[in-house]
């Protein structure tokens, strides 16, 4: 699904990230962890095609394609999603209509024709449901007014709207309680299939208990320094990354 | 000095006296008055405090040399009739009966300025002052012959009234535009304003609406402007409110080489409402220039002005929006913001309110804001696959629908926002 190769990366001269190497199939849920700043967000915004971004140095290769030479908007458009950690208001757009532009333009870089509309609003009714979102939310304006927990749930029905082939999942889980952390892991797992896959970036174990990942990544100072499986994750929270952080300031 | 100030206005005059209206629906003193006023005060120019980013006075010079009057004589306006409204039209400032709607409408008048009564006469430059601004002075020694329109006391007009402008010349000419409309009291009307221009030659267009709204009347107004490249007006909008009136406008301009909009308002009578909303989208190097006047001079008013902005290219937007508080002008609320978009770097917005307070129970506001298309907005589009030029059409729809949402009727919300698209 996506290989990605020595990537260093900057943001105004600044260097965040120092070489990360990951491998992603098909199927597979991937969880990136890591104390704050340790560039976890930053590897998000690079993914996504963030116009701030510089990288450095490395490559990415998602299905084939030279991910690096692609704009935002084709990187989407081949299947990136990127649900992001603060969801962006925009007053005046439309949820729906929103939702429509991005489906066709997809479809149209795909070669495939528009949406119907009647298949478009039937898929938007059964997509809702997955994540429990009010009606009333698709008709507003993008994310205008609403909370932190309908925000995320938006981004997680986006996700369902656009069905992308990799979905990174930029702490989703932050600001959110028990109970929306529920509905959104249960949407990610139901959205989950052998065709695709999660990254999946989270400071906290506890999405973990939802959303249960095949491999887990520690990431610090901008590199991946530990890989694992979901028992790794419990032994971070129970010892925090204070552990990681002694263990890799004195290798360095 | 002044030799110099006249000069432009004096070529002017000379060509222009030979085609104005000899209706004589102005008295001698106004008509007196007016021509001192062209004389002492001159075009201004960007000296001008009221027309320091629009200096009309070296456009005319540069643009407008050899003014020959040519104009075009219309014969067909059903391209641009809107559905479900009745349709007048003016043709180069003249009242056209022969391409206008028959007035049918129960409680609507309309009459052109050379078959009007004398009370009508009577009211004729009572709300714009020669002494005010020097296009008044201009428009009232030169109008051509424009039209009087009258909503009779108690009517309720079933149908928009669609009020069509179209002017055009093959060379440089110069049109006086003119009307005078009523609202009589507890009468209700909206009525749209369309400029149009056509032909190959440049046209400066000085434009005057005087507008009297009677105790307890309502008026629901839009004027829409789109007049090319070739395009150049000053428009004077002067409004005079009675008690318990409202007054509703919208101002969208989609284009116009130089467009000045001098928006007055005289609230009068207490309890009277007015709430003015413009769009503007300027381009290349056109100077689309707002300036409104809220004079609140009775009690217990309320005003709201939302003006938006769109400046692309090298285009320069100017909103200068002043409120007066008189003095018996308690409980006031007047509320004034501007929002504007810059498309680039050589854009220029300049955005002015200003508020002079006199009474001391009073509820007043206003705010400016002033950016480029939200980045942030913009990449989140992006990754969800919308391409860059799609999502800031998406974006700038969004930005102007706000205005363009309040414009009644349906049929002309829908014509405008057809007009906005294209633009984008």
């Amino acid at each position: 699904m996506i290989s990605i190769k020595n990537l260093h990366a900057s943001v105004n001269g600044k260097k965040i990230l120092n070489g990360i190497n990951l491998e992603i199939k098909a199927g597979e849920i991937h969880a990136i962890m890591g104390p704050n700043g340790s560039g976890k967000s930053t590897l998000s915004s690079v993914l996504a095609g963030h116009p701030d971004y510089e990288v450095t140095e490395g490559e990415i290769i998602f299905n084939g394609k030279n991910l690096l030479e692609l704009e935002a908007e084709n990187r989407a458009r081949e299947g990136l999603f990127l649900a992001f950690q603060y969801p962006v208001e925009i007053p005046g757009v439309s949820n729906i209509n929103f939702l429509k532009t991005a489906i066709n333009e997809i479809r149209e870089y795909n070669g495939l024709e528009q949406m119907a509309a009647k298949d478009f609003l039937a898929m938007v009714k059964e997509k809702q449901k997955l994540v429990e979102l009010d009606g009333k939310l698709t008709n507003r304006s993008v994310n205008e007014g609403f909370s932190g927990g309908e925000k995320k749930r938006n981004e997680i029905f986006q996700l369902a709207m656009l069905e992308p082939k990799l979905a990174i999942l930029d702490e989703t889980d932050s600001g959110l309680d028990i109970d929306a952390l529920k509905i959104v892991a249960n949407g990610v797992n139901m959205l989950k299939n052998k065709n695709n896959a999660f990254i999946v970036i989270t400071h906290y174990q506890r999405l973990l208990d939802y959303i249960i990942p095949d491999f887990v990544h520690v990431l610090y100072n901008g590199k991946i320094v530990k890989s694992g499986t979901k028992e790794m994750a419990l032994e971070l929270e129970a010892k925090g990354y204070d552990e990681v952080k002694k263990e890799f300031d004195f290798k360095k | 000095m002044k030799l110099e100030k006249s000069q432009t206005a004096q070529h002017i005059i000379e060509k222009i006296s030979a085609t104005a209206s000899k209706v004589g629906f102005i008295s001698d003193t106004v008509l007196s008055n007016a021509l001192l006023q062209i004389e002492n005060v001159g075009i201004p120019n960007n000296k001008h405090e009221d027309y320091k980013y629009c200096n009309i006075d070296s456009i005319l010079k540069k643009e407008f040399k050899n003014i020959e009057q040519n104009f075009i004589n219309v014969t067909a306006i059903n391209e641009y009739k809107i559905k479900d409204t009745i349709t007048l039209v003016v043709v180069n400032g003249n009242y056209s009966e022969a391409l206008s709607d028959k007035i049918i409408l129960k409680g609507l008048q309309v009459h052109s300025f050379a078959n009007i009564d004398s009370s009508a006469n009577k009211l004729i430059s009572t709300i714009a002052d020669v002494q005010k601004d020097v296009f008044i002075a201009m428009n009232t020694a030169f109008c051509s012959n424009g039209f009087y329109l009258k909503i009779q006391k108690g009517e309720k007009l079933k149908m928009p009234i669609h009020i069509i402008y179209i002017s055009g010349s093959e060379t440089e000419a110069l049109v006086n535009s003119r009307n005078f409309i009523e609202l009589e009291e507890q009468s209700e009307a909206t009525i749209i304003e369309e400029q149009i221009l056509i032909g190959q030659g440049k046209v400066f267009t000085n434009f005057l609406s005087e507008k009297f709204i009677s105790k307890n009347a309502k008026l629901n107004s839009t004027l829409f402007q789109n007049e090319g490249h070739l395009g150049y007006s000053v428009n004077t909008n002067q409004i005079k409110q009675e008690q318990d009136s409202q007054y509703h406008n919208h101002t969208i301009t989609l284009s116009g080489q130089l467009v000045r909009n001098n928006h007055n308002v005289l609230l009068a009578g207490q309890n009277s409402e007015a709430n003015l909303n413009g769009l503007f989208y300027s381009k290349e190097n056109q100077i689309i220039d707002n300036h409104t006047l809220m004079d609140h001079q009775a009690p217990h008013c309320e005003s709201n002005e939302l003006y938006k902005g769109i400046i692309k290219d090298k285009s320069t937007g100017v909103f200068n929006g002043k409120i007066f508080v008189r003095k018996d002008a308690q409980k006031t609320n007047a509320y004034q913001s501007s929002k504007n978009i810059l498309l680039s770097d050589d854009a220029s917005i300049y955005a002015k309110p200003q508020l002079e307070i006199y009474a001391n129970d009073v509820k007043c506001s206003h705010g400016t804001s002033t950016g480029k298309i939200d980045e942030k907005a913009l990449f989140y589009l992006n990754t969800r696959g919308i391409g860059k030029e799609s999502a800031k059409k998406l974006l700038l729809r969004s930005f102007a629908q706000e205005i363009i949402n309040k414009i009644e009727p349906e049929s002309l919300k829908e014509k405008i926002t057809l007009f906005f698209e294209k633009n984008l």
